[in-house]
């Protein structure tokens, strides 16, 4: 098992001198072995970021990933990078929190550059209305301990100055949210970071290994997939696949509180450093930040019908260029290079899900919907203590699938900085 | 953008006159129904990659809700029917 060579200043001038010939690949592309202790079904961030954690804090070496296409290939390449935690409820601030506490260390923790930002994370009051709403989680998520603060008009010019505050604009403010130490990571960099990390510690990463069914004993216990690169056994499976969770899940004959819609994000040419944090707006749905490449990164709504087509439909992102024009006057003649959609997991009450199932040895996570990247670090941290001891943590115990007979749901339909 | 047929209008519309209204065919529960049927009915759903029943509303042209098959992977549209028919085969 080749281990990664540590990125290091001497190892940098090492290979400076070898003309960086000496690198070795960032992770291992193993066959599949017959059998492992964990099977998890998904690499993007959080099916990685389980897999690093169990091998790393709970001693499980013996772990797969199973991915039906390349890693990071899904919403983790997809997603438009936000990371915040001025969530309403203290379940949310809990899980929210304790992943936006190990952002501030992640890249020395995965010894690789994830370009963790904190650079502010402003929402838009059109309304008193909003603006009550806005004060309400202010205040809730202070007394959690995650900062977060009311900015008049002005003040919110103050820190962008390209915002239009005009009064007579189409989408007058009336004030912001700012939750200043929210702001953005790098997408890629997060799941070849955890996926280098995890190799390093022995775990198998198998590409374009697609689960065709899922096996199970007599009294219903998983024992392993069937998959397009053969059989795979494993008496604990953790799915972790977002949008296709329905899907997957369906091959043990559970069905989920789950409906699969499409996200749209789309990114712009590059420009001059312009945008100096990440800006969003409940009312007008729009949200936009700028990427250290310079692309100006929208995020659009999510289209309203269930769909695995990864591609919505034109009049969402049009809708949401519409209010980027009108709050940012400025980008008016910005030409879009990209768009694209991704596969979210919508949970009826907008709370992921860490739950063991009714199948016995079958765990899963998933129903982050539009706002899974944020937590990639925690909902890994967090899953693979669920999977290692079979009962999850304080902080992941709110977020079971019983929640929804018992009627204990946590709410956070309005709390997503964008309405779904 | 989906054209979409309103088996009442009996034309083909553009999408932005219709609101989504989720699977289709789910059956009420009863008020002596168990709590995991309850849950079952409220929460939920087959959320099918492929084929899948779903009602949708005519919002801005005749009001009504009915009933569509559409391929979840392709988005496209197999057959609209009437509220109250059955699914077509």
């Amino acid at each position: 098992m080749g281990r990664a060579l540590k990125y290091s200043f001497a190892n940098l001038v090492r290979q400076a001198f070898a003309g960086h010939q000496g690198w070795p690949q960032q992770w291992r592309t193993p066959e599949p072995k017959a059998a492992y202790d964990v099977l998890i079904i998904g690499a993007g961030g959080h099916g990685l970021a389980t897999a690093y954690y169990l091998a790393k804090e709970h001693g499980v070496n013996n772990i797969a990933v199973v991915e039906k296409g390349w890693l990071g290939g899904g919403n983790t390449g997809r997603n438009t990078t936000v990371v915040r935690s001025n969530y309403l409820w203290e379940a949310s601030e809990a899980i929210y929190g304790h992943a936006h506490r190990m952002w501030e260390t992640l890249s020395q923790e995965l010894n690789y550059n994830v370009m963790f930002s904190p650079r502010g994370n402003m929402m838009l009051a059109h309304s008193a209305h909003e603006a009550a709403s806005f004060k309400r989680h202010i205040y809730a998520n202070r007394l959690a301990g995650i900062p977060n603060e009311w900015l008049t008009p002005e003040q919110a010019q103050a820190v962008c100055p390209i915002l239009s505050i005009d009064r007579n604009a189409r989408y007058p403010i009336c004030g912001a949210m700012f939750h200043r130490t929210g702001g953005t990571a790098r997408h890629d960099a997060v799941a070849w970071g955890y996926a280098r990390a995890a190799s390093a510690r022995g775990v198998d990463i198998l590409q374009n290994c697609e689960v065709k069914a899922i096996t199970r004993d007599a009294s219903g216990a998983v024992t392993g997939v069937e998959t397009n690169r053969g059989t795979i056994k494993a008496n604990k499976i953790g799915v972790v696949a977002a949008g296709s969770t329905s899907h997957v899940m369906s091959m043990a004959s559970l069905r989920m509180p789950l409906e699969s819609v499409t996200l749209q994000a789309l990114v712009s040419e590059p420009l001059k450093p312009i945008m100096p944090i990440v800006c969003a707006s409940n009312a007008v749905h729009a949200y936009i930040s700028q990427s250290d490449k310079g692309e100006l990164v929208i995020g659009a709504g999510a289209d309203s019908y269930v769909s695995y087509s990864q591609s919505g439909g034109m009049p969402v992102v049009t809708a949401t260029l519409e209010a980027i024009v009108e709050l940012f006057p400025i980008f008016s003649r910005v030409k879009m290079l990209r768009n694209w959609g991704g596969i979210v997991d919508m949970t009826p009450d907008r709370s992921p899900i860490l739950s063991k199932t009714p199948v016995p040895g079958l765990y899963v996570n998933c129903g982050w919907g539009t706002g899974g990247f944020k937590a990639t670090p925690g909902s890994g941290h967090v899953f693979a203590h669920l999977l290692a001891t079979g009962e999850p943590n304080a902080i992941a115990a709110p977020f079971g699938l019983d929640r929804f007979r018992s009627g204990a749901l946590i709410n956070e339909a309005t709390a997503a900085a964008v309405v779904h | 953008m989906l054209l979409i047929r309103c088996p009442y209008c009996e034309t083909e519309r553009p999408e932005l006159e219709f609101k989504y209204a989720g699977e289709a065919h789910l059956t009420r529960e009863p008020l002596t129904a168990t709590d995991e049927q309850w849950t079952d009915f409220l929460f939920f759903r087959d959320n099918t990659r492929g084929k899948y029943a779903e009602r949708w509303r005519h919002a801005v042209g005749c009001g009504r809700y009915f009933n569509a098959v559409r391929d979840t992977v392709s988005d496209g549209f197999v057959v609209t029917y009437k509220a109250g028919e059955r699914r077509p085969e």
